[in-house]
């Protein structure tokens, strides 16, 4: 965006500008989410409040917190005026025209809230010096980063989810606590665990940081905790507000007695460990060392074929994926990795907090150990780590480069959503669009502080180009298109998976080497 | 940031753009039996595919005329036998002969809309990059912005990538003419620009202006000694240019004529539908068409085009300089589609393109001439289905051009142009007020923004009373007529007022 040597109003046209390439594309592909926000707008619209966590028509059921379900429920309000049969229940893959323009829409406005969000994390950025060029400024970065986020833009206005609304929630929280509002800060992120419980993944630094840096009012002179300045009241504050956005969300579930269904709902255990294409997270490595190790055993002849699972030689296109070397993953053992991933960024929270700033680098921390390890992830979680991390990336070197590695790769993992011919020039120009901004932008920021990426890790990244050249242009061509389509995706995943992981170790050490030369610092 | 990274990300938002519209519907789209622009580029395809190329422009038993007949030069042919081999080698269905009549289907639509891309992405974009960055003035940033606002400039993008048709192509060979004889490459720049000719006859639009400049350097230089041979290397370029586009029809009279006789259709009447030119405005109080022989009417329009682009063109003659070569364009441009024979609505694109080229120059008369252009297209738009794109875009080019550009705080009386004005207002008698003509103009584009924003709706929401079915169509012609005619004056007086030899400076 080449901006005008003025700074009044870039900010408004930043956002209208994309709001309005948002609305480009209403006419373009949607998966069945679309279906599925469609059938919770019906269920809500039509049923009472005590049958929808029990109205399984569609096989789309509702399956995210009682919040979000009044929030279909306000939409289906104003759906009334646009067409009346995509509130019909029985209405199965019902997509007409005014439909789509209205969800769609629906989506566009719905991101109002996270574009006030930006607008108020782009307030806490620091800027050291005031640079004439508005393009050099740390908080027009961050607009740009935010609001034009790649995986935001397709996962939200193509694919269809209402990611963009959650994340202001997020983002807004995010804010206060930045701010040091606390109490707001709480607020907020409570509304949006009980709009989408995958929040779950961060909640751990909410508590930690809470607990630690509201609920504790001073710290000794070295800055650890002085244990005697806890404030009764400011924890019965703050349990107050959770709590009763909590029991606003869940109460009258709890009332009907129906709490059990709908946390059956919310988390249906009966998936397997990795989505039907594998997000790019530690298990899609897992499931690969073990294919890889399983072949390696018949080859030696340690191993017998007819012992061996047979769903293990069409990995990537079940659901249930058994291992046939290494040992199978429950859900409870997923659990605990996820937990141990999480404890060290945890642990330097309590005991340094260091501001809104350690607090956010802990959020991410736990964003990407839970996408990492938890049951089940989505390849689209990933944008839980990259979002928060952008703010962090306009502010340091260090963090900047970690954002550059996992934002394009967890980008790039995101392109298998959309798989339609019409959209492979949408997705390929958006990411080049984004990813190029990003580069340049941040690059200009640190200009003078030596280059953001190590040559092996730009080499890293521009191999994406020819895994995305040999998934999409030269494999379909291939005769192995027929016999081994799951290829593309396992290849995609995998590759991706090293980058994510790559940059889930470069944040930990990151944390953990500023925790030692503060402390050096000290001595 | 780097220039090359601003100008990347221009390009890859203008293709974005493009590629969102082309989502949408197209003309004619599920209308049989005529359907439109679409059916009309994929039946030249078939028709020249597999006909030979002296059946083209006949009527024959495999080529019916009546049915979107091949009306428009060699080139545009070509183009199409070339895309047809490609559709060819995709799935033949789409250009068997007659069998495919009306062929629609989702994996077509994408191959149409690719192919207007693949014209887009090696002949217009590079053109308005290489412009922007060679012949605009002014920091990396402005000029990076003109080059984001041309790209996204709606109208062109509406016509080509949602009603479908190719106009990128001949105003992106004209772009590269014009890049030409900038650059001082008369005759690369005449090639380019006889290339446009023949790939669509409205290009003639353009002609004088090129012709003027061209033969008023040569002449600066001496017609008897250098400039003479520039003209005679100037002209050899466009004959033998000329001479290949029509080679294969050359070799009878009779074929080449029969061209001529399909591209320039004279018995189509003065206008048709509602076109915001003169024309049909004056229709709406004095029914010329009832009044004048169909020959009267030609002669009549063709005198008064004569007239209105005279001033201009003299004046180019005699101060052959490139900005007053871009102005030029314009008025002649405007002239052509103001009052020539038989002007479609989308041959305002014709004069957008080198209002364009003024983006920079005179943002906020330019901007403000964009968009009416985009709105005079309104109701063909609103019969294609393109209503939420023509919206989308519209306000995005508003928004952004305004901004990028500072078109509302660049426009004091100097930066307009009208400094003949404040002369003349010193010899007007005392009593007649002075007018400050900068506030003026910027009061009539708030107004008729809000005004084009009411029409639209009112277009869109409101069922036409009773005995006037064409309001609203007639309403927005007219509306975009007066504007195009205001437009024309102030153009003719901006270049007519340019003391000689003054060049673009501010």
């Amino acid at each position: 965006m080449a901006a005008p040597v003025e700074s009044s109003g870039w900010f408004p046209a930043l956002a209208i500008a994309v709001s309005l390439l948002k609305c480009l594309f209403i006419n373009a592909y949607h998966s069945t989410d679309f279906e599925v926000h469609r059938n919770w707008l019906a269920i809500t619209h039509s049923l009472p409040v005590s049958r929808w966590y029990y109205e399984n028509t569609s096989e789309w059921t509702l399956d995210y917190p009682p919040l979000f379900a009044w929030f279909e429920y306000g939409l289906s309000q104003a759906a009334v005026h646009f067409d009346r049969g995509m509130l019909v229940v029985e209405n199965l893959n019902y997509a007409s025209p005014a439909t789509i323009l209205f969800q769609r829409l629906s989506v566009v406005f719905a991101d109002l809230v996270f574009i006030y969000a930006v607008k108020e994390c782009c307030t806490t950025v620091r800027e050291e010096k005031s640079a004439k060029d508005l393009l050099r400024r740390p908080c027009f970065v961050l607009a740009v980063l935010l609001l034009w986020n790649f995986g935001l833009f397709i996962v939200d206005h193509i694919h269809f989810q209402y990611n963009g609304f959650l994340f202001g929630f997020l983002l807004l929280s995010v804010a206060r606590h930045l701010q040091a509002r606390h109490l707001e800060g709480a607020l907020w992120f409570s509304i949006v665990l009980n709009l989408k419980h995958i929040n779950l993944y961060v909640a751990p630094a909410y508590g930690i940081y809470l607990l630690r840096c509201f609920c504790f009012t001073q710290d000794n002179a070295d800055g650890s905790l002085r244990w005697r300045s806890f404030s009764p009241v400011r924890l019965v504050s703050l349990g107050a507000v959770v709590l009763s956005v909590t029991a606003a969300s869940f109460g009258p579930f709890v009332a009907m007695g129906q709490l059990p269904q709908v946390l059956s709902r919310l988390f249906p255990f009966k998936r397997g460990l990795c989505h039907a294409y594998w997000a790019p997270n530690f298990w899609a490595l897992y499931n690969v060392l073990d294919k890889a190790l399983s072949m390696l055993g018949v080859r030696l002849g340690l191993l017998d074929v007819a012992g061996l699972p047979k769903a293990s030689m069409t990995g990537g296109l079940v659901q249930e994926f058994q291992h046939a070397v290494l040992p199978s993953v429950s859900p409870p053992a997923a659990l605990l990795c996820t937990l141990l991933a999480m404890l060290p960024a945890l642990w330097c929270v309590w005991r340094r907090p260091s501001g809104g700033r350690g607090f956010l680098r802990c959020l991410v921390q736990c964003a990407l150990a839970s996408f990492m390890f938890s049951w089940h992830v989505h390849e689209k979680a990933v944008l839980l780590a990259v979002l928060p991390l952008s703010i962090l990336a306009v502010e340091s070197r260090r963090d900047a480069g970690i954002f550059l590695m996992l934002a394009t790769t967890g980008h790039y993992s995101l392109f298998p959503l959309l798989f339609t011919p019409a959209e492979f020039p949408i997705k390929v120009l958006l990411m080049l669009l984004f990813t190029i901004y990003s580069f340049s932008a941040l690059r200009n920021l640190f200009s003078g502080e030596g280059s953001l990426l190590h040559p092996l890790e730009a080499l890293y990244l521009l191999g994406l180009v020819g895994v995305e050249v040999l998934c999409e242009v030269v494999f379909p061509l291939s005769p192995w298109q027929s016999t081994l389509p799951f290829v593309p995706l396992l290849v995609t995943s995998v590759y991706c998976a090293l980058g994510v992981s790559y940059s889930f170790v470069r944040l930990y050490v990151s944390l953990l080497t500023q925790e030692v030369t503060e402390k050096t610092k000290r001595l | 940031m780097e220039a090359c990274t601003l100008v990347s990300m221009s390009i890859l938002l203008g293709v974005l753009v493009r590629w969102g519209v082309s989502f949408n519907s197209y003309s004619g789209a599920g209308k049989p039996p005529m359907f439109g622009d679409y059916e009309a580029q994929r039946h030249w395809q078939e028709v020249t595919y597999n006909l030979p190329i002296q059946e083209w422009y006949f009527n024959t038993t495999d080529n019916d005329l009546n049915y979107w007949g091949l009306d428009y030069p060699p080139l545009t042919a070509f183009h199409s036998l070339l895309c047809a081999h490609v559709a060819k080698l995709i799935n033949p269905e789409w250009v068997k002969l007659l069998r495919s009549r009306g062929y629609e289907s989702p994996a077509h639509k994408l191959f149409m809309r690719a192919t207007v891309l693949a014209a887009d992405l090696l002949v217009y974009i590079p053109a308005v990059v290489l412009y922007c960055c060679n012949l605009t003035n002014g920091s990396t940033n402005k000029k990076v912005g003109t080059l984001l606002c041309i790209l996204l400039y709606p109208g062109l993008i509406l016509i080509d990538y949602g009603h479908f048709q190719y106009n990128g192509l001949s105003l992106g060979l004209t772009l590269w003419g014009v890049l030409g004889l900038g650059l001082g490459w008369d005759a690369l720049g005449s090639l380019a620009f006889s290339l446009a000719l023949n790939y669509k006859q409205m290009e003639l639009y353009h002609a004088l202006p090129f012709f003027c400049y061209l033969l008023g350097k040569c002449a600066r230089q001496g017609l008897t000694g250098r400039g003479l041979f520039s003209l005679v290397k100037i002209a050899v370029t466009v004959l033998v240019t000329f001479a290949l586009c029509w080679l294969p029809f050359l070799s009878d009279p009779e074929q080449a004529l029969q061209v001529l006789r399909r591209i320039f259709p004279v018995a189509r009447g003065l206008f048709e539908d509602k076109v915001a030119n003169a024309w049909c405005s004056l229709n709406v109080l004095i029914k010329i068409r009832s009044i004048l022989s169909s020959d009267s009417q030609f002669y009549l329009s063709f005198a008064v085009t004569l007239l209105a682009i005279t001033p201009s063109s003299l004046k180019l003659l005699k101060t052959p300089t490139f900005w007053q070569f871009k102005l030029a364009l314009v008025n002649s441009s405007l002239a052509f589609f103001l009052f020539s024979y038989q002007v479609h609505e989308k041959s305002i694109l014709l004069a957008a393109l080198p209002v364009c080229l003024l983006l920079n120059d005179l943002p906020l008369v330019a901007i403000y001439f964009l968009q009416v252009s985009t709105f005079s297209m309104l109701p063909l738009l609103l019969k294609d289905g393109l209503l939420m794109p023509y919206a989308v875009t519209s306000l995005a080019f508003l928004v952004l051009s305004t901004h990028l550009l500072s078109a509302l705080e660049r426009c004091t009386e100097a930066q307009l142009r009208l400094e003949g004005y404040r002369r003349l207002a010193a010899w007007l008698p005392a009593w007649l007020p002075r007018l400050d003509l900068a506030r003026i103009i910027r009061r009539k584009f708030y107004t008729s923004l809000v005004l084009m924003v009411g029409l639209s709706v009112a277009s869109v929401a409101l069922p036409p009373p009773a005995g006037l079915p064409d309001l609203f169509p007639v309403l927005v012609s007219t509306f975009s007529f007066l504007h195009f005619l205001g437009t024309f004056i102030y153009f003719n007086i901006v270049q007519l007022s340019t003391p000689q030899g003054k060049q673009k400076t501010l």
